[in-house]
């Protein structure tokens, strides 16, 4: 067989958000699909492999949704740019597959007009056909494919209709070599955005006769979800029932995996002989993927949620009930997402934050995500509060060490609603860009597709620890570990390391914020996760097993330091700038070292002015 | 129809969309982004976005939701779909409404 023939055909599948475009991905390539980045940007490029009937290979791509080839987001320029095969390291596609949801065609047509000019042979999958039909939508196909130029195959893919008729099609179109027309696409003007809407209702007048029964249930929906009063009551609960999910029912997991990798460490030190290839592997290496796959868990559980709301068509209405709640302080009702995920790990709510089209708008949220309490800071503050905070009541049902906590987690949302704020003033000078959504019909989610979406979520995410967050901790555990302790040294070993040394030489910096060295020692290995810094303070303070034994580590803390340095601790723990894997995350998320350094910038100053205030405050009132 | 009714458009009976209530009804007659400056687009930008969201004229509208906060922002049934906007967006978009 030559070289050519075992090139897969490349199938674009391009269509309106909310069309089941991923449902028709899904159907048409079972579970033989790969999912990258493309060449320079962080937008999933998602492909599945299939041979049709004929034995054609055929390679889909699964294209992210948009309104018009004139992208506005990095996700839609993906989009175009794969359409007109202007992407890096990808050819043109050889058939471009138009998905549109047969109940809801006016958009669509234009962005059908629009692949027109591009001038790509197209099929036209016209999917949900079968709720057109209930609600008693007649569509001239006939009409339709003669009108259009290309041929049509109408699809139902949650229920895997269509699909071979569809692939069928696109086969035909490759084997008789369908010649693509020269591309003369543009971005539109208004005068000929105007002119294709009125092309697109000429079309519809001529080949759709309206439904005779319309959908209903979505406004009779809409009508309690989106109440002013009654909707923001509905979204309060599902978010009170959301963190109660990934709080609660996460716990044995976390408790397991973190049981798991305590006795592959131990197993794994008895099996090697004692030295540094035994410490590297299960104090750097196994530890080091412990301490991070130990929130896939919360991750998993928050996604199970969003995946759900989104694919109900939920989550469009979190953001028109939040758009004005959260934009006084600057931020778009779609960032309400993005920060949600932060609560869990800021990784996965960065990368949300692509949902939201604007630049400016996308970059204050990506900014203050790290400023939502994520589950790696509950750590440090459950072993703060516990060694300074004394447990006892302070009022009906009001515990003093839950209302701390409780005051963390309200200052980090505080801060992050501020700081948005002068992000908007400084950078954006006040700038408001356009808020404009589709409220989406309400569709019950398959449970194979929320399925499949929750597999992906989890891939991603271990993907990323694997290639950030693994050489991060490696790092951390050489710089703890080099050079040894000399002969008979009384101190711990981490005293005499590379991280020591920077601990007691960068300590004078920290000393008007009340650090001691120790602390700023166990700040080192924060970096490669915050939680890491309760183990490494349990290293420089010499209890062993800390993270299993926060109480004895806690009395040790509260021996050492005085009540404004542990308060001081835990007001810097707020803004908590060293978690390298975010960092890395936001550099490639906005691919620009000066906005990952903004970042880290702002929080640096925000930790040290908090804990300065804090520490100074304290001591003041006696606490020193 | 853009053209034929632009020169209307400071007619009496027009309102601006960022005017309507809940329940309004009527037809879109004009879209024109030209109130000064405060967006972070320029106003061709925004009058495109407009357009591609399906704010055309000709388009039938009703106001279906509008936000607890300063009644902002909108929720518009446009034809057969449903898009949510600001107000201060809206204003742009010049609208006859059908009589009560």
């Amino acid at each position: 067989m030559s070289e050519s023939a075992l090139q897969p055909a490349r199938v674009a599948l391009v269509g309106n958000p909310n069309t089941g475009k991923t449902a028709l991905f899904n159907a048409l390539t079972g579970s033989r699909q790969k999912v990258a980045n493309y060449a320079g940007v962080t937008v999933e490029r998602k492909e599945g492999f299939i041979t049709t009937a004929a034995g054609r290979s055929l390679s889909i791509l699964d294209l992210p949704g948009t309104y018009s080839l004139r992208a506005r987001s990095p996700d839609e320029a993906v989009t175009r740019d794969a359409v007109l095969g202007r992407l890096a390291g990808e050819a043109e596609p050889d058939v471009v597959v138009a998905v549109a949801d047969a109940t809801n065609l006016r958009l669509v047509l234009r962005l059908i007009l629009e692949l027109k000019a591009v001038g790509r042979p197209m099929v036209l999958a016209l999917n949900m056909y079968d709720i057109a039909q209930r609600q008693g939508l007649r569509i001239d196909l006939e009409g339709l494919q003669r009108e259009l130029g290309c041929p049509i195959v109408t699809t139902v893919a949650t229920r895997k209709r269509g699909i071979a008729e569809l692939t069928a099609k696109v086969d035909e179109l490759v084997a008789t070599g369908a010649i693509s027309t020269t591309n003369v696409w543009h971005e539109p003007s208004a005068a000929e955005i105007r002119g294709a809407h009125r092309e697109a209702q000429r079309i519809l007048k001529a080949y759709v006769r309206p439904p005779e029964h319309p959908d209903t249930f979505t406004g009779k929906v809409d009508a309690v979800l989106l109440h002013p009063v009654a909707g923001l009551a509905i979204l309060f609960a599902l978010l009170f029932v959301m963190f109660q999910a990934v709080f609660a029912w996460a716990t044995p997991l976390m408790d397991g995996i973190d049981a798991a990798f305590l006795w592959l460490g131990a197993a794994v030190g008895q099996a090697l002989p004692d030295g540094l290839i035994k410490d590297f592997i299960s104090d750097g290496v196994i530890a080091g993927v412990g301490s991070v796959l130990v929130f896939l868990p919360q991750i998993l559980i928050l996604f199970f949620f969003i995946i759900l709301l989104e694919d109900f068509g939920y989550m469009a209405r979190a953001a028109f009930l939040m758009d004005r709640i959260m934009g006084g302080a600057g931020l778009h009702g779609r960032a309400f997402i993005p920060l949600l995920s932060s609560f869990a790990c800021a990784i996965p709510g960065i990368m949300a934050a692509r949902v939201i089209d604007q630049k400016r708008d996308r970059m204050t949220t990506i900014l203050v995500a790290p400023l939502m309490t994520c589950s790696a800071r509950i750590p440090v503050y459950t072993l703060i509060i516990s060694a300074f905070i004394p447990n006892e009541t302070v009022g009906p049902g009001l515990n003093l060490q839950g209302l701390v906590m409780f005051g963390l987690y309200a200052a980090g949302i505080l801060s992050a609603l501020a700081v948005s704020f002068v992000i908007r003033k400084v950078f954006w000078r006040g700038a408001v860009e356009p808020f404009l959504m589709e409220l989406p019909t309400y569709k019950l989610p398959s449970v194979e597709s929320v399925f499949r979406n929750l597999l992906l979520r989890a891939q991603i995410f271990l993907n990323r620890a694997g290639r950030i967050i693994l050489p991060l901790m490696v790092a951390v555990w050489v710089l703890s570990t080099f050079p040894g302790p000399p002969p008979g040294a009384t101190e711990p070993a981490i005293d005499y390391s590379f991280a020591g040394m920077i601990g007691q030489a960068i300590q004078p910096l920290f000393a008007p914020i009340g650090f001691n060295w120790q602390m700023v020692v166990a700040l080192i290995p924060g970096f490669a996760a915050r939680e890491v810094a309760v183990a490494a303070l349990g290293t420089v303070y010499a209890v062993g097993d800390a993270e299993a034994n926060v109480g004895a580590l806690g009395a040790r803390l509260a021996q050492h330091w005085s009540l404004a340095t542990g308060l001081s601790f835990l007001a810097w723990y707020i803004f908590a700038p060293q978690c390298a894997a975010t960092l890395g995350v936001v550099k490639r998320e906005t691919n620009s070292w000066a906005w990952t350094g903004v970042m880290f910038a702002y929080m640096t100053t925000l930790a040290y002015l908090a804990s300065f205030t804090v520490y100074h405050l304290a001591v003041a009132l006696g606490g020193g | 129809m853009h053209e034929m009714l632009a020169g209307q458009a400071v007619d009496a009976e027009l309102t601006q969309l960022s005017q309507a209530r809940p329940g309004d009804r009527g037809v879109i007659v004009d879209v024109r982004a030209d109130h000064a400056g405060g967006h972070g687009v320029d106003v061709h930008e925004l009058e495109r976005r407009l357009l591609e969201f399906g704010f055309v004229e000709g388009a039938a509208f009703e106001i279906i939701h509008q936000g607890l906060i300063g009644a902002d922002p909108i929720a518009v049934r446009l034809d057969d779909m449903r898009v949510a906007l600001r107000r201060r967006d809206a204003e742009d978009v010049w609208v006859r409404l059908d009589p009560k």
